[in-house]
């Protein structure tokens, strides 16, 4: 259980990381709380459903169409015939579409951490005139669908000279209303106040105070937001195809190539999904856990 | 002199520590606000221009102004209509299911469980794939004459059922990967505002003799009111916006169509062609625009029906505590 995730559990505790008192909290819950085994039955099913598209991938990219294709299909991975992986390579240029969207995910992530993390703090604990104001704005503009700005960010990116180009996709992206609202959220509560007046009593500057005060109380909500933000680059979709061409894309535009192209064969088309879903299951395998807690932490306080 | 600058030196860094202090919280906002303004902000309002204007895709400098002309043929335009219809049946056949299962989903995680970081990851799962990746898989799976799903209904003596090509099953088809994609991310919200409901309420309710059933009709649903408001809010302006699903389903010129006869092509992706296909950038700006009213309109929506009824669920809530108190 990370603490990330208890802190969500017991939302009455002021401080939302550090030890949990989970161990006092237990007289408290209902007695017939307990699952039965109908409730771990269907939780199972869900599961299953959940994870069975990827397994049907792994299954298909690792046989041939004919196979994949016959009846009843095959429910184990085969031989593996790794040309499924390399014609999907070949095809829709994934080993550079890999790259690319490592330095768009990780740039994006780092940048939007850094200013939501400046912003979020100064929303949170410092005062200045607007700061009501200008908070509300932010929030409100998070029901602004991206496809709103879509045509002048094309015809901006075609001014700059950036089409095509991965500034054109990072840009764009580099900060959210989302994570200055995320990061305010948790600020306002872990920061306790009289530890920036100690820094300012001790004359210490507000940058020097972010630096030695702000930032490392803010880890765990920066990770968690970084591991979002990096995700949903990852997976951004739509702006992507408009900015990018097959020959620098990112792994979605490369996804997107397979399915769009004459590839009639869906084991190669499933073993190109494989390929660009790989390195992001893999981040969500390792940090699952911290990814559950910070979503259910954004929602109890949103 | 010696003796003097160094004062000097001091109270001229603490006028500009002073002026320092009071400039740091802009200073601290700044980096959000100016990328914000610039790629966020800016285009916004551009594109309500650009939709004013005659531009092709091939040369997005010669703006010709036309005033509302493009509007007014989108308002007479049947694809665009069309796309319209298409996309509401197909948000409220994914977003109802979706979060009335996530609900439920939630209630079932609110056990004391063994393992429950687990089923909670689990159901994430599908949060971390994307919409290309996720339509791809789906696709084959939905096949007419070797998809899987038809194989397994076959057993139970459904016939092979046209999922591309007729209107309601490519729907569903499509309704169903978005469903399979953000069900476990709404059943953690409302998993986290359930934990956050106090524990009194339903000691109280048990007192009084409610079952399970009725604690969560009576307890746990009110209590969630405001997240399920949220959810419902954040899934509509995801379900008007959806392009990914229809536009890879099949793929190429068909999916930049919304199937052979556009039965499921949505707004965002009629956007998309009109710009990208037809190049007609400022019909596609005005289409933007008219989706961005539409969101306003439904949220605006919410936002009044919520007030209501939280004015009607306070009074009631008024009332319950004082029969609470007598009993």
């Amino acid at each position: 259980m990370s603490t990330v995730t208890e802190s969500a559990a017991t939302a009455d505790s002021p401080v939302p990381h550090g030890d949990s008192p989970r161990r006092k909290r237990r007289p408290r819950l209902r007695r017939h709380d307990r699952a039965g085994v109908l409730v771990y039955a269907i939780l199972v099913l869900v599961t299953a459903v959940s994870a069975f598209p990827f397994y049907w991938s792994i299954v298909a990219a690792t046989r041939s169409d004919t196979e994949i294709n016959s009846v009843p299909p095959p429910f184990l991975p085969g031989g593996g015939s790794m040309g499924n992986f390399e014609a999907a390579a070949d095809k829709a240029n994934i080993g550079k579409a890999l790259i690319n969207s490592t330095i768009v995910s990780g740039t994006v992530a780092l940048g939007t951490v850094l200013a939501c993390t400046l912003a979020g703090f100064a929303f949170a604990k410092l005062r200045f005139r607007g700061r009501g104001a200008l908070l509300s704005f932010t929030v409100a503009t998070m029901m602004i669908p991206p496809q709103l700005g879509v045509i002048p960010l094309y015809m901006m990116m075609a001014k700059l000279g950036w089409a095509n180009q991965l500034q054109a996709v990072i840009m764009p992206t580099l900060v959210t209303a989302f994570g200055v609202f995320f990061m305010r959220q948790y600020l306002a509560e872990a920061l306790p106040d009289e530890l920036i007046e100690a820094g300012r009593v001790d004359g210490a500057s507000y940058t020097r105070i972010f630096f030695s005060i702000v930032l490392p109380a803010a880890r765990p909500a920066m990770a968690v937001l970084g591991l979002l933000t990096f995700m949903t680059a990852w997976n951004d979709f739509f702006w992507p195809i408009i900015a990018l061409s097959q020959d620098n894309p990112t792994v979605q535009v490369a996804i997107n190539s397979l399915g769009g192209g004459y590839v009639p064969d869906q084991s190669v088309i499933l073993a190109g999904t494989v390929l660009g879903t790989l390195p992001v299951l893999l981040v969500f395998g390792l940090l699952g856990r911290q990814i559950v807690g910070g979503i259910m932490q954004g929602a109890v306080k949103g | 002199m010696a003796v003097m600058s160094p004062a000097k030196l001091l109270t001229r860094r603490q006028l500009w520590r002073r002026r320092g202090s009071k400039a740091a919280p802009y200073a601290f906002i700044a980096p959000f606000f100016v990328f914000f303004a610039a790629f966020g902000l800016f285009p916004l309002i551009y594109t309500g221009y650009v939709s004013l204007h005659r531009v092709r895709l091939q040369n997005p400098d010669d703006m010709t102004w036309v005033g509302f002309d493009n509007y007014t043929t989108l308002l007479k335009d049947e694809f665009f209509w069309n796309s319209l219809r298409n996309t509401f049946t197909i948000g409220v056949i994914s977003t109802v299911p979706q979060l009335c299962l996530a609900l439920g989903l939630a209630h079932l995680l609110n056990y004391r469980l063994r393992g429950r970081t687990f089923f909670r990851v689990a159901i994430l799962l599908p949060y971390a794939t994307s919409v290309a990746a996720a339509t791809l898989v789906f696709a084959g799976l939905f096949g007419r004459d070797y998809g899987m799903l038809n194989w397994f209904l076959g057993h139970f003596g459904i016939d092979p059922i046209d999922w591309f090509n007729d209107k309601w099953p490519s729907q569903i088809a499509i309704s169903t990967i978005v469903t399979w994609r953000w069900t476990g991310y709404n059943a953690l919200i409302y998993l986290a505002a359930m934990q956050a409901i106090p524990h009194e309420r339903y000691e109280a309710a048990m007192l009084d003799g409610a079952n399970r059933w009725h604690q969560f009709r009576h307890v746990t649903l009110p209590g969630l009111r405001p997240t399920i408001l949220f959810t419902i809010v954040v899934s509509t302006i995801g379900a008007l916006q959806i392009f990914g699903e229809p536009l890879l389903l099949q793929g190429g010129t068909t999916g930049m169509n919304g199937g052979a006869s556009r039965q499921y092509q949505t707004t965002g992706l009629y956007m998309y062609q009109s710009g990208w296909q037809y190049f007609s950038l400022g019909k596609a700006a005005a289409i933007a625009w008219l989706l961005f009213l539409l969101i306003v309109l439904v949220v605006g929506t919410n936002a009044v029906i919520a007030r209501q009824r939280a004015k009607r669920a306070a009074v009631a809530a008024g009332a319950s505590e004082t029969s609470v108190t007598k009993g």
